[in-house]
């Protein structure tokens, strides 16, 4: 294999001019590399730091450590078979990726999804949203130097992994959702687990907050840090609760609906200074209103089908292929060739724990999708960091990285 | 070890001197904080409170590779990445371990295409396998028992 | 608050460099000439009644072997109106120049870059237009459709020997 040796930066901080200020060329600043192994950066982000003493003067992400090339082996595969792939971009997130991915699919397609599966989506989809923000909270304390709300944060996380292995036998990877449904329906013990995580977790939720929310220690370290304004949010396409910790009112699941979130009651939590603590107490929140969502799908779990009955797109139940020759058809046509969605470009975004998650699919009439592409949040945020970091101390950007909730895989794919 | 200790009494104890050092080594055996993508999370997981790591003595994740006998590759490598894991695991103190967690890691898992190193073997020697993606946190367990087995089998002339 | 039908506005601006207009599945696209897609931009973040302040992502395509050979798309997103837009250029296979829109919205930045490395379309007037995910010196750009998927052949106990032979394994 071809080892690139100049990916390591070797500390010429002459290959550097353009980036940092001319200051750091005479040597008046340091120029530090931080990552792509580092405890508190999440993953495989490297940054290079001018610094003035402690404060930050310039800071310049590298990422691509993790890129996995999963645009391009999506290109490889049928539609349905890179709906794993989609699981392993953003890891804390994965059913959050197949939803975004399926909903493009039927999209294109144009199929109707019965409303049990689209009720389960969206449960699943906010156990995942709590599920990633229990990590996000756990590792982001971790940074900040509160070690036991990380063995909390697990200690819940591994009730929803369990539900998560009930409907689908894996823990993180799940796959669980397909065009025009899901995988299989739900088991019956799943109803009465997820009831039982229902009444346990909002309890957890308030000893999150007693060890925090009024911790002098946690307030010194997150208010007035890395702020941002609404209009620099905007500009810098900062989405989910970074864009709503500036105050600006924007969740895709109120503006544009998609998997039946327009018939579930809740509330968005909208911040007032754009810094560390609001991105905080905004995720805190947002596991509440998640809470306040399954509870409500839940209880109106509707019965039918839980995959659409279209069998151009579908493939027929097992039972059905042992007395219909037309199953026995689709089934062969869809398992061999796949389906073949017109020719045509769209573009969807749903609400992923980290911000907007778009995907975008453009077919050219073939089994196999011509050009996948997704916008995610991570590597938008990445982008907005150097301007959130500028002039605070190094000790404070581990709390930044943080807030913005970075997962590397997202941001690489 | 050949004698149980009596309580209140120790008396003497008589071992052999490998099985002395291969003790230490499996006892306290600190891995690196080292997490690629996805398996990282599941191996915090194994850290955490349910499955607990510190058990086998792992409970100290060392940021340092300095200060670090195990690297557990938790995650895809990436071409871009391969140099940087080569020279971590070149600062690493000798004796030194590599586990290679998931499938990505071991083979290049689901992703065989242009950026994905196929195999972490490729780039450093690996010694214990975990399949798996990712691998639940009782087979990273299970393929950290299977390493103190075979450090436990190590004699004084292999290391010579 | 007034809003403007973003397809009549553009043409009564910008006549001829609006090439063409289709809606398909409810998203509308607007392709329009490569040289003034920074204009139009700003036009349309700044034009009160449109006002598509959120870039919501911009993505490039490899349409080949069909020339013109390469497209950009546009994203856009209005908070105030909450609609979305698609704007589109082509751009020929053989040199496939556009202006950069990050002057207009900041956040093209990370994105023209990232087209910029694995299709190999060039931004003019972008401040920093490097590699972003592929190393520095990575020879050519991943995602065009001559670019192989870098395949390599899986192990398998049928011929582990074959690919054990060929397969590098590190030293110590």
């Amino acid at each position: 294999m071809s080892v690139q040796e100049e990916t390591v930066w070797q500390g010429d901080v002459e290959k550097l001019r353009g980036l940092v200020s001319d200051r750091a060329l005479s040597g008046e600043t340091m120029v530090l590399n931080m990552g792509p192994q580092h405890p508190s950066t999440h993953g495989v982000l490297r940054l290079l730091l001018e610094l003035d003493g402690e404060d930050i003067v310039n800071c310049i992400p590298d990422i691509g450590f993790l890129h996995t090339g999963i645009e391009k082996n999506m290109e490889a595969k049928r539609y349905e078979q890179s709906i794993t792939m989609t699981d392993r971009m953003d890891y804390l997130n994965p059913l959050g990726n197949n939803l975004a991915y399926c909903l493009a699919m039927e999209k294109l397609i144009e199929l109707d999804v019965p409303p049990r599966a689209q009720v389960i989506r969206v449960l699943l989809a906010e156990l995942t949203r709590i599920n990633s923000h229990l990590v996000w909270l756990g590792t982001h304390a971790l940074d900040i130097g509160a070690m036991s709300v990380f063995l909390y944060c697990f200690r819940e996380r591994e009730k929803i992994l369990d539900i998560f292995e009930m409907v689908s036998g894996q823990r993180m990877m799940s796959t669980y959702f397909r065009p025009g449904g899901l995988w299989r329906d739900v088991p019956e013990e799943f109803e009465p687990a997820v009831r039982d995580f229902i009444d346990y977790f909002p309890a957890k939720v308030d000893d999150y907050e007693k060890l925090l929310s009024n911790n002098p220690i946690w307030l010194d370290r997150t208010q007035g840090i890395g702020f941002i304004s609404a209009e620099d949010a905007i500009a810098l396409g900062c989405t989910g609760p970074t864009l709503r910790g500036s105050g600006v009112n924007w969740d895709i699941r109120k503006a544009l609906p998609y998997s039946g979130y327009e018939q579930f009651d809740f509330e968005v939590p909208l911040g007032v200074h754009g810094d560390v603590y609001d991105r905080y107490i905004i995720r805190i929140e947002e596991m509440r209103q998640s809470l306040r969502i399954v509870e409500q799908a839940i209880d109106n779990l509707p019965g039918g089908l839980f995959r659409s009955n279209n069998r151009k797109y579908v493939p027929p139940p097992r039972a059905e292929l042992g007395h219909s020759m037309e199953a026995v058809i689709h089934h062969f046509k869809l398992w061999t060739e796949g389906f073949r969605p017109p020719k045509g470009e769209v573009y969807v975004r749903v609400e992923s724990p980290r911000g907007e998650l778009g995907c975008f699919l453009a077919s050219d009439g073939s089994p196999r999708p011509w050009r996948v592409r997704f916008r995610t949040p991570s590597f938008v945020h990445l982008s907005a960091l150097p301007h959130m970091a500028k002039g605070h101390l190094i000790a404070d950007l581990v709390g930044i990285i943080g807030s913005v909730d970075i997962v590397l895989g997202d941001c690489d794919r | 070890m050949g004698v149980t200790p009596k309580l209140g009494e120790l008396g003497v104890v008589t071992t052999r001197l490998e099985d002395a050092v291969n003790w230490a080594r499996t006892r306290a055996m600190w891995p690196m904080l080292f997490g690629l993508a996805c398996c990282a999370i599941e191996m915090m997981s194994t850290q955490a409170s349910n499955y607990d790591m510190s058990r086998f003595g792992m409970e100290l994740m060392r940021p340092s590779p300095r200060q670090s006998d195990l690297m557990i590759v938790a995650g895809r490598v990436t071409r871009k990445m391969a140099p940087v894991l080569r020279q971590l695991y070149d600062q690493m103190p000798e004796p030194k371990w590599v586990l290679s967690m998931g499938d990505c890691a071991s083979c290049g898992g689901v992703f065989n295409n242009y950026a994905i190193v196929q195999g972490v073997d490729e780039i450093v020697p690996v010694d214990v396998y975990v399949a798996g993606c990712p691998p639940r946190p009782e087979q990273l367990i299970h393929g950290i028992i299977t390493l103190h087995e075979r450090i436990k089998q190590e004699r004084i002339a292999d290391w010579a | 608050m007034t809003k403007l039908d973003p397809i009549e506005a553009l043409q009564a601006a910008f006549g001829d460099a609006i090439e063409d207009v289709s809606t398909f599945r409810g998203d509308t696209t607007v392709v329009v000439s490569a040289a003034k897609i920074a204009d139009i931009g700003r036009y349309c973040l700044q034009t009160e009644g449109l006002e598509y302040n959120l870039l919501s992502d911009v993505t490039g395509i490899d349409y080949y072997p069909q020339e013109p050979r390469f497209a950009v798309a546009y994203h856009l997103y209005s908070l105030p109106h909450n609609r979305s837009l698609r704007l589109k250029v082509y751009l020929p296979g053989d040199d496939p120049v556009v202006p950069s829109v990050t002057p207009v919205w900041p956040t093209a930045n990370w994105f023209e870059r990232e087209i910029y490395d694995l299709l190999g379309v060039t931004f003019t007037d972008h401040p920093d237009l490097r590699r972003i995910l592929m190393p520095e010196g990575w020879d050519g750009h991943p995602l065009r459709k001559d670019y192989p998927l870098g395949y390599e052949t899986v192990q398998f106990s049928f011929n582990f020997d074959e690919v054990d032979r060929h397969k590098p394994y590190a030293k110590e």
